[in-house]
C-alpha cells in the first residue's frame, strides 16, 4: 500500500510539473489551445492531490497535516483549489502561470521531507485537528494567490512606470484587475486565517488548559495576522492600494512562510512537530 | 540636382529627444517664422511644417548660397549651437528630401504609421506657406505630388486600417492601468486637436464623463458640449484631479502647469486611486516628476511612441508596400523635375542647335569636294559662333531672375521647350 501511495505522490509531482510547464509554454506562446490543455492538467493535478490526501487519511486514520511533508502538501492542495475556485469566478490573464509554478514548488518541497505515516501524538488526537490545521492551510492557499498577484502587479507596474515595455506588458491583465485579485484573495485568506487562529486557541484551551501561551508559532501567526489586518484596514481607511498593497501581499506571504518553516526550524516550540 | 538645391531639414520624434524639440516648437503659429524666413538670402521657396512630433523645413535654395547654417541658426537661435543642432536634426538633399516629404505625407514616418492626421497638418502648413507667398512652382508641384502620393498609399494599401493616431496608444495604456474604462472620467486640459482626438477615442471606449478645462472658457464649453461633458476653468485644475482618472494635457503653455506637489496633495483625497496623465503638449505641460508618485502614471508624447512600437508589427507588411509606392513616386517626380529644370533644358537646347548646324554643314560640305581642311575648320568655327549667337538670348532668358522675385523658371522652361520643340520624357503634367 505504501508503495502505491508513493507512486501516487510521484504521479502528482509529475502532473503538477506538467501543469506548470504547460502554463509556461502558454505564457510564451499565448496560444489558447495550450491554455486549455494547461487548465485540464491543473484540474487533474488537483484531483490527484485530493486522492493522495484521502489515501493518507484512510491509512493514518486522521487528517494528514501532522508532518512537514503532509502540511506542505496540504498547502499545495489548498493553493490549487483556491486557484481553481477563483478561476471559476474571475478571469485573470496568465495568473495560472505564476500559481502553477508556486504549486509545483510546494509539492517538490514536500517531497524532500519524511513521508512516513506516524501514529498521532496524544495532544493532536482531537476533532479540532482538521478544523484548525485545514482552515489555516486554506488561508495560506488564498494568501499565496495574493502573493502571486502581488508579484505580477509589481512586475507590470515597473514596466508601466519605467515605460520600457517588455515581456509582461502584453501578457498581463490590467493593474486594476491585479489589485482586485489582491484584495479578494487577501480578504478571503484573512477570514480563514482568523478562523484558524480562533479554533487553534479553543483547541489549545482544551489540550493545554490555556487559550494562548506565546508559543513561537502562535506568536508568529499573530504577527502574520496583524500584517494582514493592518493592510486591510489601511486599504479601506486611507486607500493602501496598488503598489503598496502588492508589496504588502508579498511581505505578508513572507510572514506566512516564516510561520510555516522558519518557526519550526529556527524557533521550535510546541508546534514544531508539524509544519 | 541642377539649377537649384532642394533641402529638407528638421527634427522629429525619432531622431530628436523631446528636450531638444521643445527648444524650437513653434506655438505661435506659422505666420511669424514664415515671414522671418523671407529675410534669409538665397532662399527661393520654402515651407514649414510644425506638429507636436516634428518641425520640418523644405527649402528650394540658390546653389551658390549657403542657406543651411542660416536656417539652422534661425530655428534654434542662440539656445543651441549650430554643431549640437546638427547632431539632432536631419538634413536631406535632392532625391532624399523628396523621398522624405513623400514618406511624411503618406504617414510612413509618423509615430503611428498610417494615421491620417499628418496629411491634414501638411495641407495646413502648405496653405500657410502659399498664403504668405513662400512657395513657388517647384514646391507647389512637390507638395501637391505629396498629397497624391499619400492618397495612393491610402487607397492601395491597408496601412490606415489598423492605425489611428496617438490616441490609440493612450487608450491601450489606460486599459492596462484601469482595466475597464466604463466608469472612468477624463479631463482635457487645453482644447487642442490632438486632445480632442484622444478624448474621442476614449469616449468610443465608453468612458463615463469628459471634463474640459481651458484658458478660454467659451472654447471649453463648446468642446464639453460635443462630448456631453462639462467645462471648468483652468483655476479648478488641481481640485478637479480628485474626481477624474485620466488627464490629457495639450495646452500651448510654455511652462509646467501641474507640479508634483500639487498632484501629491490630491492622492490622499482620491484614496490613492490611480491617476493617468497623458502629456501631448510640446513643450510639456506636466512635471516629469509626477511619475515618482505612487499610483500616478505619466506619459509624454515620446513615451507613447514606445507603446505604439508594440503594435507596429501588424502594419509592417503594409508599410513595405507603401514604401515601394513612395519610392516609385519619388523617381517619377525626379524624372519630371529633370524635364523641367533649367540646366537640362539648356543642354538640350544647345545639343539641338549644334546638331542642326553640324548636320547642315556636313550636307553642304559633301557637295563641295574642293574645300580644304583649313577652310573646313573655318566653316566649323563659323557655325559654332552662329549657333552660340542664336542661343544667347534664349539662354539669357532661361537664366534670368524674374522681376517679382518669385521663381518662374518652370514657365520659362515650358516656353523654351515648346518654342524649340524639345521633347520631354516622363513629363507628367
Amino acid at each position: 500500500m505504501e508503495e502505491f501511495t508513493y507512486l501516487l505522490f510521484l504521479t502528482v509531482l509529475g502532473i503538477t510539473f506538467l501543469a506548470a510547464a504547460a502554463y509556461f509554454v502558454y505564457f510564451i506562446s499565448q496560444d489558447k489551445r495550450i491554455r486549455r490543455i494547461a487548465r485540464m492538467v491543473m484540474v487533474t493535478s488537483g484531483i490527484l492531490q485530493t486522492l493522495y490526501i484521502l489515501l493518507r487519511y484512510f491509512l493514518a486514520g486522521h487528517t494528514p497535516i501532522t508532518s512537514q511533508h503532509e502540511a506542505v502538501f496540504f498547502f499545495a492542495w489548498a493553493t490549487t483549489w483556491a486557484y481553481l475556485s477563483f478561476r471559476w469566478r474571475y478571469t485573470v490573464k496568465n495568473f495560472g502561470t505564476f500559481v502553477s509554478v508556486l504549486i509545483f514548488a510546494l509539492v517538490l518541497i514536500s517531497s524532500f521531507s519524511e513521508k512516513n505515516i506516524d501514529p498521532l501524538l496524544p495532544a493532536l488526537q482531537s476533532a479540532w485537528l482538521p478544523v484548525h490545521g485545514g482552515v489555516s492551510l486554506i488561508a495560506y492557499g488564498f494568501l499565496s494567490l495574493a502573493f502571486c498577484g502581488g508579484l505580477m502587479y509589481l512586475l507590470l507596474e515597473r514596466e508601466l512606470k519605467s515605460k520600457k515595455f517588455g515581456y509582461f506588458f502584453p501578457r498581463f491583465p490590467s493593474l486594476d484587475a491585479l489589485d482586485q485579485l489582491n484584495n479578494h484573495c487577501l480578504t478571503t485568506g484573512f477570514v480563514f486565517l482568523t478562523i484558524g487562529i480562533v479554533t487553534g486557541s479553543i483547541w489549545a484551551r482544551q489540550a493545554w488548559g490555556t487559550y494562548w501561551q506565546w508559543d513561537p508559532k502562535e506568536t508568529w501567526s499573530l504577527i502574520t495576522w496583524f500584517v494582514y489586518l493592518v493592510q486591510i484596514h489601511q486599504r479601506f481607511t486611507v486607500g493602501w492600494r496598488g503598489k503598496r498593497a502588492a508589496v504588502m501581499a508579498v511581505v505578508g506571504f513572507a510572514a506566512v512562510i516564516f510561520t510555516l518553516w522558519g518557526v519550526t526550524y529556527l524557533l521550535g516550540g510546541v508546534h514544531s512537530y508539524a509544519g | 540636382m541642377p539649377g537649384e538645391n532642394i533641402i529638407l531639414l528638421g527634427v522629429n520624434h525619432k531622431n530628436t529627444p523631446v528636450e531638444i524639440r521643445e527648444q524650437i516648437a513653434m506655438s505661435g503659429g506659422y505666420e511669424g517664422p514664415l515671414l522671418a524666413l523671407k529675410g534669409v538670402p538665397g532662399l527661393r521657396e520654402y515651407y514649414l511644417l510644425s506638429t507636436c512630433n516634428r518641425v520640418e523645413l523644405l527649402l528650394v535654395a540658390d546653389p551658390l548660397e549657403d542657406v543651411e547654417d542660416r536656417v539652422i541658426d534661425f530655428l534654434f537661435g542662440s539656445r543651441i549651437s549650430n554643431e549640437i543642432a546638427r547632431k539632432y536634426l536631419y538634413l536631406l538633399h535632392g532625391q532624399d528630401a523628396v523621398h522624405h516629404l513623400f514618406m511624411v505625407a503618406a504617414s510612413l514616418d509618423s509615430m503611428v504609421v498610417g494615421e491620417a492626421q499628418i496629411l491634414g497638418q501638411l495641407k495646413e502648413a502648405y496653405r500657410h506657406a502659399a498664403h504668405f507667398g513662400c512657395t513657388g512652382p517647384l514646391l507647389n508641384k512637390m507638395l501637391h505630388k505629396s498629397f497624391s502620393v499619400a492618397k495612393r498609399v491610402r487607397t492601395e494599401t491597408a496601412i490606415g486600417s489598423s492605425a489611428v493616431s496617438i490616441s490609440y496608444a493612450a487608450v491601450q495604456l489606460a486599459k492596462k492601468i484601469f482595466g475597464n474604462l466604463k466608469d472612468k472620467k477624463v479631463l482635457l486640459v487645453g482644447a487642442g486637436e490632438m486632445a480632442e482626438l484622444a478624448a474621442e477615442h476614449l469616449v468610443g471606449q465608453g468612458v463615463g464623463e469628459v471634463v474640459v478645462a481651458n484658458r478660454t472658457l467659451a472654447r471649453a464649453v463648446d468642446l464639453a458640449r460635443r462630448f456631453k461633458g462639462r467645462a471648468v476653468s483652468m483655476e479648478e485644475l488641481v481640485s478637479q484631479l480628485q474626481y477624474v482618472d485620466i488627464i490629457i494635457s495639450s495646452t500651448g503653455a510654455t511652462e509646467i502647469i501641474l507640479h508634483k506637489e500639487q498632484v501629491k496633495s490630491v492622492m490622499r483625497a482620491r484614496m490613492n486611486n490611480p491617476l493617468f496623465f497623458i502629456d501631448i503638449a510640446v513643450p510639456r505641460d506636466l512635471d516629469p516628476r509626477l511619475i515618482e508618485i505612487d499610483n500616478v502614471y505619466l506619459y509624454d508624447i515620446d513615451d507613447l511612441s514606445n507603446v505604439v512600437e508594440i503594435n507596429k508589427s501588424e502594419r509592417d507588411k503594409e508599410a513595405v508596400k507603401a514604401a515601394r509606392i513612395v519610392e516609385e513616386e519619388t523617381l517619377k517626380f525626379l524624372n519630371w523635375y529633370q524635364g523641367v529644370s533649367v540646366s537640362p533644358t539648356i543642354q538640350a537646347l544647345k545639343k539641338k542647335i549644334d546638331s542642326i548646324a553640324l548636320s547642315e554643314l556636313e550636307r553642304t560640305l559633301a557637295k563641295m569636294p574642293q574645300v580644304t581642311d583649313a577652310d573646313r575648320k573655318t566653316l566649323v568655327r563659323m557655325m559654332e559662333a552662329f549657333s552660340a549667337k542664336i542661343l544667347h538670348d534664349p539662354l539669357m532668358y532661361l537664366k534670368s531672375e524674374s522681376c517679382s522675385g518669385r521663381d518662374n523658371s518652370d514657365q520659362k522652361v515650358t516656353i523654351v521647350r515648346e518654342l524649340f520643340g524639345l521633347t520631354r520624357e516622363n513629363d507628367e503634367r
